[in-house]
């Protein structure tokens, strides 16, 4: 599907991601050289269930990294916990260096550290270009007293909507910049998300299943943009279950299930894991009857995940 | 019968006085639930507390507390007393309820009005607040600065169907330009940076803290704005009659001031002030109307008894807002694309 994309000669910040991989051990927890976030033992429980029980996890600066795992594996609490938008029972982690857990919302993406919504979040009855403008930090104009006084902010407001311009047209949505953002489409709101994210100049972007609900052609457009981060020297975190999509922007794979990393490394090496195709389809699955999304089926029945021979090196 | 006059009275009504209240407490809850989307169920307490802060500083603190302050002195602290009061019911009301879900905002705010209300004229406080039957007494430094423009205590304005007293006439002179100024700090602030944060936070908060904005600042400092706007309505009404009564501010008030908010087309600058007029004509022209009708027996006791015009009114009203949904939902202002958009 992507097949493409693999003869195309190789981007610098991609190979660059891909050397800093070649001593990391393929291994729950693994440190990494360079880590933008660090977090340790980080516990979530909703009553008796325990959602999230992370261990340690380190997030390789500049790279992309993929977190996957079965449903209710605790992905995206852990992306709540992380960017403050949900408090864990015990834990800590890192942003550069700079602990923020317990640190709000709005201050940890102010931080450098911003996410996108799983349910994605356009700000429906605004325009698509006020929806960038918004996501523009440090802007005078959000103070009420100098709101009142235009032309202490219109200066800063006209280079706000020139960078927004711009971002519009990298993710082709200028010909909806007047349009309600509630007017585009489920995948355009997806590229809306993304451009808004970007709108804060982040250093992490973290994603929460920018796949989900987007066209094949779309897709292919996103993919693009999220390697273009990297190139742009940014890191990039996201959920995701398409396989296609993980195997061929990750540069690291980080396996989840129950709550717990069971798996790291490169895509090939997480999909040949036993522990992973267990966790997706359970223990045991070459022998006993076993139950795959509510229905009773025969091992073999449901292939492990994998990709296709098109797109295996 | 006599349609001219009963036209001339409502119209009279639609830019008076009365109208300026609802007006003001309209703009200011349409930067609550507008443009905000904070559900204040209790708009009618800030407006009882901007009259009441003048009211008791002039009638019951000042003497106790400033005795010899010259009274024009006295009549701007009780200004300052009435639009302190509102910032701190706003903080009160919105900080303890403003993180959580936006139904715990309305349902502090009913009842934060319903308790503010009761306080007032509990027979206990009576001696301060004068109970059930209110103060009077605190205008009379405004009317003597409107005799200074002209405006005469005794005098009478008429002009084509308009007739104002000297008295109404100099509250509807401060009252407009209120209304104006509000207007314009409302139109600058929305259209800036500020306002922006704002309107996304109506659309969705999370999406907002995502972004960098603390939320929870925005929120009360709009709680404030919207709630410091009804303490001027509260002043109008005060000082148009001279007397706050505490019945004055009902739920009913509130539930005005939302439908005015709503026929005017929630989130424009001048959709409160349209709202509020249109639907202050109205009541008046169909009270009125139908009190002469059943009066003069031109509709006998058993279709419309004269103690019924009342209520009727209220249902011709409500149906009239329900019709205004179903075939007009954005409004006089709106924009029926922006309403017809699926929010999530």
């Amino acid at each position: 599907m992507y097949a493409e994309d693999m003869t195309t000669v190789d981007l610098p910040g991609r190979q660059r991601a891909r050397e800093a991989f070649s001593s990391v051990a393929p291994e729950a927890g693994a440190a990494k050289p360079d880590p933008i976030l660090v977090a340790d033992n980080v516990v979530r429980r909703f009553g008796g269930l325990t959602a999230v029980d992370v261990g340690h996890l380190e997030v390789q600066r500049g790279a992309i990294t993929a977190i996957i795992g079965p449903n209710g594996a605790g992905k995206t609490t852990l992306f709540n916990l992380l960017t403050g938008f949900d408090s864990p029972n015990s834990g800590s982690w890192a942003f550069n260096g700079r602990p923020v857990e317990g640190v709000r919302s709005y201050k940890v993406a102010r931080l450098g550290m911003v996410r996108t919504f799983q349910l994605t979040k356009a700000l429906a009855r605004l325009p698509v270009i006020e929806n960038m403008r918004l996501g523009a930090v440090g802007q005078r104009g959000e103070n009420f007293w100098r709101s009142l006084v235009p032309w202490l902010w219109r200066r800063q407001e006209q280079e706000i909507t020139e960078r927004a311009d711009q971002l519009l047209a990298r993710f082709q949505l200028d010909t909806k910049r007047e349009d309600f953002a509630g007017s585009l489409s489920g995948g355009q709101r997806k590229l809306l998300e993304m451009a808004r994210a970007l709108m804060v100049q982040p250093e992490l972007v973290m994603l929460d299943e920018p796949m989900a609900g987007v066209n094949p052609a779309l897709k292919q457009s996103l993919l693009t943009h999220v390697k273009q981060l990297r190139e742009d020297g940014m890191t990039v975190l996201f959920v995701e279950h398409d396989m296609d999509m993980v195997h061929d922007i990750s540069d690291w794979v980080v396996v989840m299930g129950e709550g717990k990393i069971i798996s790291e490394g490169s895509p090939d090496q997480v999909m040949g894991d036993p522990k992973v195709i267990d966790a997706y389809l359970g223990a045991h699955h070459d022998g006993a009857v076993k139950t795959v999304a509510g229905q009773e089926v025969e091992a073999g029945d449901t292939p492990p995940p994998q990709v296709s021979e098109s797109e295996q090196r | 019968m006599d349609f001219v006059s009963i036209f001339n009275a409502a119209v009279t009504e639609m830019f008076g006085p009365t109208l300026l209240v609802y007006a003001l407490a309209a703009i200011g809850l349409n930067v609550h639930f507008g443009y905000t989307g904070m559900l204040n169920f209790g708009q009618a307490a800030f407006v009882a507390v901007g009259a009441y802060g003048l009211a008791l500083m002039v009638v019951t603190f000042a003497p106790m507390w400033f005795p010899g302050l010259a009274a024009g002195a006295v009549f701007w602290l009780g200004i300052l007393l009435g639009l302190i009061g509102a910032v701190v019911l706003a903080l009160l009301l919105g900080v303890p309820t403003l993180r959580l879900r936006a139904d715990y905002l309305a349902i502090a705010t009913i009842s934060a009005a319903e308790i503010i209300r009761r306080v007032f004229r509990s027979s206990t406080l009576r001696e301060w607040t004068g109970g059930s039957d209110g103060r009077s007494g605190f205008a009379d430094v405004f009317r003597e600065y409107g005799m200074v423009f002209g405006f005469d205590r005794g005098a009478r304005f008429s002009w084509g169907p308009f007739f104002y007293t000297g008295t109404q006439l100099w509250v509807m002179v401060v009252g407009w330009i209120l209304v104006g100024l509000t207007m314009l700090v409302v139109w600058l602030a929305m259209r800036s940076p500020w306002g922006r944060v704002l309107k996304a936070i109506r659309e969705d908060e999370d999406a907002v803290r995502s972004l960098g904005k603390n939320v929870f600042s925005y929120k009360l400092q709009a709680l404030i704005l919207g709630g410091v706007i009804g303490a001027l309505a509260g002043f109008i009404s005060g000082l148009t009659t001279g007397t706050v009564i505490p019945d004055t501010y009902s739920p009913q008030f509130t539930f005005f001031v939302y439908a005015m908010v709503i026929l005017g087309g929630a989130a424009r600058v001048f959709g409160p002030l349209v709202g509020a007029m249109i639907f202050w004509f109205m009541f008046q022209f169909l009270t009125q109307a139908l009190r002469q009708l059943s009066v003069q027996g031109i509709l006998p006791p058993g279709v419309l008894d004269p103690t019924q015009v009342g209520p009727i009114v209220f249902v011709l009203l409500g149906a009239g807002i329900i019709a205004l949904l179903i075939f007009r939902p954005q409004g006089i202002f709106g924009d029926r694309r922006e309403i017809s958009l699926d929010v999530r």
